[in-house]
Protein backbone atom coordinates (compact mmCIF):
# COMPACT_ATOMS: atom_id res chain seq x y z
CA UNK A 1 0.00 0.00 0.00
CA UNK A 2 1.34 3.42 -0.99
CA UNK A 3 0.81 6.90 0.23
CA UNK A 4 -1.27 7.60 -2.75
CA UNK A 5 -3.47 4.72 -2.11
CA UNK A 6 -3.85 6.12 1.48
CA UNK A 7 -4.99 9.48 -0.06
CA UNK A 8 -8.73 7.87 0.01
CA UNK A 9 -10.03 8.61 3.49
CA UNK A 10 -12.54 5.15 3.42
CA UNK A 11 -8.97 3.11 2.77
CA UNK A 12 -7.64 5.09 5.30
CA UNK A 13 -10.26 4.83 8.01
CA UNK A 14 -9.56 0.60 7.02
CA UNK A 15 -6.50 0.08 7.97
CA UNK A 16 -6.40 2.13 10.93
CA UNK A 17 -9.51 0.33 12.35
CA UNK A 18 -6.75 -2.79 11.76
CA UNK A 19 -3.75 -1.00 13.00
CA UNK A 20 -5.24 0.76 16.14
CA UNK A 21 -5.62 -1.93 18.54
CA UNK A 22 -2.12 -3.87 17.78
CA UNK A 23 -0.41 -0.29 17.84
CA UNK A 24 -1.80 0.23 21.58
CA UNK A 25 -1.23 -3.30 22.62
CA UNK A 26 2.64 -2.75 21.57
CA UNK A 27 2.97 0.63 23.36
CA UNK A 28 1.45 -0.40 26.56
CA UNK A 29 3.96 -3.67 26.46
CA UNK A 30 6.75 -1.47 25.75
CA UNK A 31 6.19 1.26 28.44
CA UNK A 32 5.81 -1.04 30.93
CA UNK A 33 9.02 -2.88 29.84
CA UNK A 34 10.56 0.80 30.12
CA UNK A 35 8.99 1.86 33.37
CA UNK A 36 10.01 -1.14 34.78
CA UNK A 37 13.52 -0.83 33.43
CA UNK A 38 13.30 3.12 34.44
CA UNK A 39 12.55 1.87 38.15
CA UNK A 40 14.99 -0.75 38.58
CA UNK A 41 17.94 1.38 37.03
CA UNK A 42 20.86 2.71 39.49
CA UNK A 43 21.13 5.87 40.76
CA UNK A 44 23.50 8.32 39.10
CA UNK A 45 27.05 9.17 41.30
CA UNK A 46 26.10 12.91 40.52
CA UNK A 47 22.30 13.15 40.00
CA UNK A 48 21.46 10.51 42.60
CA UNK A 49 17.69 9.04 41.91
CA UNK A 50 16.40 12.02 40.18
CA UNK A 51 18.11 10.56 37.05
CA UNK A 52 14.77 8.73 36.81
CA UNK A 53 13.13 11.43 35.84
CA UNK A 54 15.27 11.53 32.71
CA UNK A 55 13.29 8.65 31.42
CA UNK A 56 10.41 10.34 30.77
CA UNK A 57 11.93 14.04 30.41
CA UNK A 58 13.80 13.12 27.19
CA UNK A 59 11.52 10.86 25.33
CA UNK A 60 9.00 13.99 25.54
CA UNK A 61 11.95 16.39 25.06
CA UNK A 62 12.86 14.39 21.89
CA UNK A 63 8.91 13.80 20.56
CA UNK A 64 8.48 17.70 21.07
CA UNK A 65 10.88 17.91 18.11
CA UNK A 66 9.84 15.47 16.16
CA UNK A 67 6.33 16.03 16.22
CA UNK A 68 7.26 19.04 14.69
CA UNK A 69 9.22 17.70 11.94
CA UNK A 70 6.61 16.11 11.12
CA UNK A 71 3.90 18.54 11.27
CA UNK A 72 6.87 19.97 8.69
CA UNK A 73 5.92 16.78 6.22
CA UNK A 74 2.73 17.03 6.27
CA UNK A 75 2.80 20.84 5.55
CA UNK A 76 5.12 20.33 2.30
CA UNK A 77 2.27 17.19 1.42
CA UNK A 78 -0.26 20.00 1.75
CA UNK A 79 1.50 23.05 0.16
CA UNK A 80 3.13 21.08 -2.80
CA UNK A 81 1.72 17.28 -3.26
CA UNK A 82 -1.62 18.61 -2.17
CA UNK A 83 -2.52 15.15 -0.39
CA UNK A 84 -5.37 14.63 0.99
CA UNK A 85 -4.13 12.89 4.14
CA UNK A 86 -1.65 15.88 4.62
CA UNK A 87 -3.29 18.66 6.48
CA UNK A 88 -5.57 16.26 8.28
CA UNK A 89 -2.10 14.79 10.15
CA UNK A 90 -1.09 17.96 10.86
CA UNK A 91 -3.96 19.19 12.58
CA UNK A 92 -4.22 16.12 14.34
CA UNK A 93 -0.73 16.07 15.42
CA UNK A 94 -0.47 19.97 16.71
CA UNK A 95 -2.12 18.90 20.37
CA UNK A 96 0.19 16.12 20.47
CA UNK A 97 2.81 17.70 19.87
CA UNK A 98 1.67 20.34 22.47
CA UNK A 99 1.41 17.32 25.08
CA UNK A 100 4.59 16.57 24.93
CA UNK A 101 6.43 19.85 24.53
CA UNK A 102 4.27 20.94 28.13
CA UNK A 103 5.44 17.37 29.56
CA UNK A 104 9.53 17.89 28.60
CA UNK A 105 9.09 21.63 30.41
CA UNK A 106 7.23 20.32 33.13
CA UNK A 107 9.41 17.76 33.53
CA UNK A 108 12.89 19.55 32.82
CA UNK A 109 11.33 21.90 35.29
CA UNK A 110 11.05 19.57 38.00
CA UNK A 111 14.41 17.60 37.03
CA UNK A 112 16.16 21.86 37.20
CA UNK A 113 14.98 22.25 41.08
CA UNK A 114 16.81 19.59 42.58
CA UNK A 115 19.56 19.49 40.20
CA UNK A 116 20.42 23.02 39.16
CA UNK A 117 18.73 24.68 42.50
CA UNK A 118 15.78 26.90 40.13
CA UNK A 119 12.62 25.21 37.99
CA UNK A 120 13.40 27.91 35.10
CA UNK A 121 16.26 29.65 33.53
CA UNK A 122 15.82 31.64 30.41
CA UNK A 123 18.66 29.78 29.04
CA UNK A 124 18.68 29.37 24.91
CA UNK A 125 17.05 25.85 25.31
CA UNK A 126 14.62 26.22 27.98
CA UNK A 127 13.71 29.16 26.35
CA UNK A 128 13.65 28.06 22.71
CA UNK A 129 11.62 24.92 23.67
CA UNK A 130 8.86 27.30 25.60
CA UNK A 131 9.05 29.04 22.24
CA UNK A 132 8.31 26.04 20.20
CA UNK A 133 5.48 24.98 22.95
CA UNK A 134 3.58 28.78 22.46
CA UNK A 135 4.04 28.03 18.09
CA UNK A 136 1.76 24.66 18.66
CA UNK A 137 -0.69 26.62 21.08
CA UNK A 138 -0.49 29.04 17.79
CA UNK A 139 -0.93 26.70 15.55
CA UNK A 140 -3.99 25.35 17.06
CA UNK A 141 -5.80 28.53 17.81
CA UNK A 142 -5.31 29.21 13.70
CA UNK A 143 -6.70 26.19 12.79
CA UNK A 144 -10.03 26.86 15.16
CA UNK A 145 -10.08 30.94 13.96
CA UNK A 146 -10.67 29.97 10.04
CA UNK A 147 -13.56 27.86 9.59
CA UNK A 148 -12.82 26.85 5.84
CA UNK A 149 -10.37 23.92 6.17
CA UNK A 150 -8.77 24.28 3.07
CA UNK A 151 -7.52 27.80 3.95
CA UNK A 152 -6.73 27.01 7.13
CA UNK A 153 -4.32 23.90 5.99
CA UNK A 154 -2.60 26.49 3.80
CA UNK A 155 -2.04 29.34 6.40
CA UNK A 156 -1.06 26.49 8.79
CA UNK A 157 1.19 24.78 6.52
CA UNK A 158 3.13 28.07 5.77
CA UNK A 159 3.38 28.99 9.23
CA UNK A 160 4.48 24.96 10.42
CA UNK A 161 7.67 25.27 7.72
CA UNK A 162 8.47 29.05 9.18
CA UNK A 163 8.47 27.68 12.62
CA UNK A 164 10.78 24.62 11.56
CA UNK A 165 13.39 26.95 11.52
CA UNK A 166 12.95 26.25 15.59
CA UNK A 167 14.36 22.96 15.74
CA UNK A 168 17.73 23.14 14.89
CA UNK A 169 18.08 26.08 17.36
CA UNK A 170 16.65 23.84 20.40
CA UNK A 171 19.08 21.17 19.12
CA UNK A 172 22.31 23.22 18.73
CA UNK A 173 20.92 25.95 21.63
CA UNK A 174 23.20 24.00 24.29
CA UNK A 175 26.42 24.40 21.61
CA UNK A 176 26.10 27.68 20.54
CA UNK A 177 25.51 29.24 24.01
CA UNK A 178 26.18 29.21 27.09
CA UNK A 179 23.62 27.21 29.00
CA UNK A 180 22.54 25.56 31.82
CA UNK A 181 21.23 22.80 30.29
CA UNK A 182 23.54 20.17 29.15
CA UNK A 183 25.09 19.18 26.01
CA UNK A 184 23.94 16.00 24.24
CA UNK A 185 24.72 12.94 25.43
CA UNK A 186 23.09 10.34 22.77
CA UNK A 187 22.83 11.43 20.12
CA UNK A 188 26.56 12.74 19.49
CA UNK A 189 29.12 11.72 16.55
CA UNK A 190 31.30 10.30 18.48
CA UNK A 191 28.53 7.98 20.40
CA UNK A 192 26.89 8.23 23.47
CA UNK A 193 28.19 9.20 26.39
CA UNK A 194 25.49 7.97 28.84
CA UNK A 195 26.41 4.17 30.57
CA UNK A 196 24.13 1.27 29.21
CA UNK A 197 22.32 0.84 32.61
CA UNK A 198 20.79 4.42 31.45
CA UNK A 199 21.60 4.25 28.20
CA UNK A 200 18.78 1.08 27.52
CA UNK A 201 15.85 2.14 29.73
CA UNK A 202 15.68 5.58 28.05
CA UNK A 203 16.19 4.08 24.51
CA UNK A 204 13.17 1.50 25.58
CA UNK A 205 10.84 4.51 27.23
CA UNK A 206 11.63 6.71 23.60
CA UNK A 207 10.45 3.61 21.59
CA UNK A 208 7.51 3.59 23.34
CA UNK A 209 6.51 7.49 23.68
CA UNK A 210 7.51 7.53 20.15
CA UNK A 211 4.77 4.21 19.07
CA UNK A 212 2.21 6.11 21.44
CA UNK A 213 2.56 9.19 19.59
CA UNK A 214 1.63 7.08 16.43
CA UNK A 215 -1.02 5.70 17.90
CA UNK A 216 -2.94 8.74 19.03
CA UNK A 217 -1.67 10.44 15.59
CA UNK A 218 -3.86 7.42 13.62
CA UNK A 219 -6.86 8.03 15.99
CA UNK A 220 -6.62 11.59 16.02
CA UNK A 221 -6.44 11.76 12.36
CA UNK A 222 -9.73 9.45 12.26
CA UNK A 223 -11.67 11.76 14.30
CA UNK A 224 -10.62 14.22 12.34
CA UNK A 225 -11.80 12.33 9.37
CA UNK A 226 -15.01 11.88 10.77
CA UNK A 227 -15.21 15.61 11.99
CA UNK A 228 -14.86 16.52 8.09
CA UNK A 229 -17.72 13.50 7.50
CA UNK A 230 -19.76 15.36 9.84
CA UNK A 231 -19.65 18.65 8.41
CA UNK A 232 -20.20 17.53 4.51
CA UNK A 233 -23.38 15.81 6.00
CA UNK A 234 -24.51 18.94 7.81
CA UNK A 235 -23.99 20.82 4.27
CA UNK A 236 -26.20 18.40 2.53
CA UNK A 237 -28.65 18.10 5.12
CA UNK A 238 -28.65 21.86 5.03
CA UNK A 239 -28.92 21.84 1.23
CA UNK A 240 -31.63 19.30 1.64
CA UNK A 241 -34.17 21.34 4.16
CA UNK A 242 -33.51 24.81 1.52
CA UNK A 243 -35.07 22.73 -1.51
CA UNK B 1 13.29 1.46 45.82
CA UNK B 2 14.32 4.49 47.40
CA UNK B 3 14.12 7.49 45.62
CA UNK B 4 16.74 9.44 48.06
CA UNK B 5 15.92 13.22 49.41
CA UNK B 6 13.93 13.72 45.94
CA UNK B 7 12.08 11.39 46.02
CA UNK B 8 8.84 13.67 45.93
CA UNK B 9 10.53 15.95 42.57
CA UNK B 10 10.78 12.19 40.87
CA UNK B 11 7.52 11.48 41.72
CA UNK B 12 5.33 14.28 40.64
CA UNK B 13 7.29 14.47 37.63
CA UNK B 14 6.03 10.63 37.25
CA UNK B 15 2.36 11.40 37.93
CA UNK B 16 2.29 14.60 35.86
CA UNK B 17 3.16 12.83 33.01
CA UNK B 18 0.76 9.99 33.65
CA UNK B 19 -2.22 12.36 34.50
CA UNK B 20 -1.65 14.69 31.00
CA UNK B 21 -1.13 11.32 29.12
CA UNK B 22 -4.04 9.66 30.53
CA UNK B 23 -6.12 13.16 30.15
CA UNK B 24 -4.98 12.91 26.52
CA UNK B 25 -5.94 9.68 25.43
CA UNK B 26 -9.15 9.85 27.25
CA UNK B 27 -9.78 13.37 25.56
CA UNK B 28 -9.29 11.59 22.29
CA UNK B 29 -11.27 8.58 22.73
CA UNK B 30 -14.38 10.75 23.86
CA UNK B 31 -14.05 12.72 20.45
CA UNK B 32 -14.05 9.42 18.84
CA UNK B 33 -17.53 8.35 20.89
CA UNK B 34 -18.55 12.23 20.06
CA UNK B 35 -18.12 12.01 16.10
CA UNK B 36 -19.80 8.71 15.83
CA UNK B 37 -23.19 9.88 17.67
CA UNK B 38 -23.12 12.13 15.32
CA UNK B 39 -23.13 10.07 12.20
CA UNK B 40 -25.40 8.37 13.55
CA UNK B 41 -28.11 10.43 14.36
CA UNK B 42 -28.01 11.36 10.39
CA UNK B 43 -28.17 7.86 9.48
CA UNK B 44 -31.27 7.52 12.02
CA UNK B 45 -32.70 11.02 10.41
CA UNK B 46 -31.76 9.59 6.40
CA UNK B 47 -28.87 11.74 5.34
CA UNK B 48 -26.89 9.78 3.31
CA UNK B 49 -23.68 10.67 2.13
CA UNK B 50 -23.12 11.92 -1.59
CA UNK B 51 -21.74 8.46 -2.04
CA UNK B 52 -24.78 7.01 -1.31
CA UNK B 53 -23.18 4.92 1.99
CA UNK B 54 -24.51 5.23 5.42
CA UNK B 55 -22.88 8.18 7.16
CA UNK B 56 -21.69 5.90 9.87
CA UNK B 57 -20.14 3.53 7.51
CA UNK B 58 -16.58 3.46 8.02
CA UNK B 59 -15.86 1.17 5.14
Amino acid sequence: MTLIDLANPTRFLSLTARLLPWLAGATAVLMLIGLYQSASAPDDYQQGATVKIMFIHVPNAWLSMFVWAVMSAAALGTLVWRHPLADVAAKAAAPLGATFTFLALVTGSLWGRPMWGTYWEWDARLTSVLILFLMYLGLMTLWRAVEDPSRAARAAAVLTLVGAINLPIIKFSVDWWNTLHQSASVFRVSGPTLDRAFLTPLLVMALAFTLLFVTLLLAAMRNEILRRRVRSLQIIQAGQKAA
Amino acid sequence: MSLGPYASFIVTAYLAAAIVLAALIGWIALDYRNQRRRLREFDESGVVRRSGRGASDLK
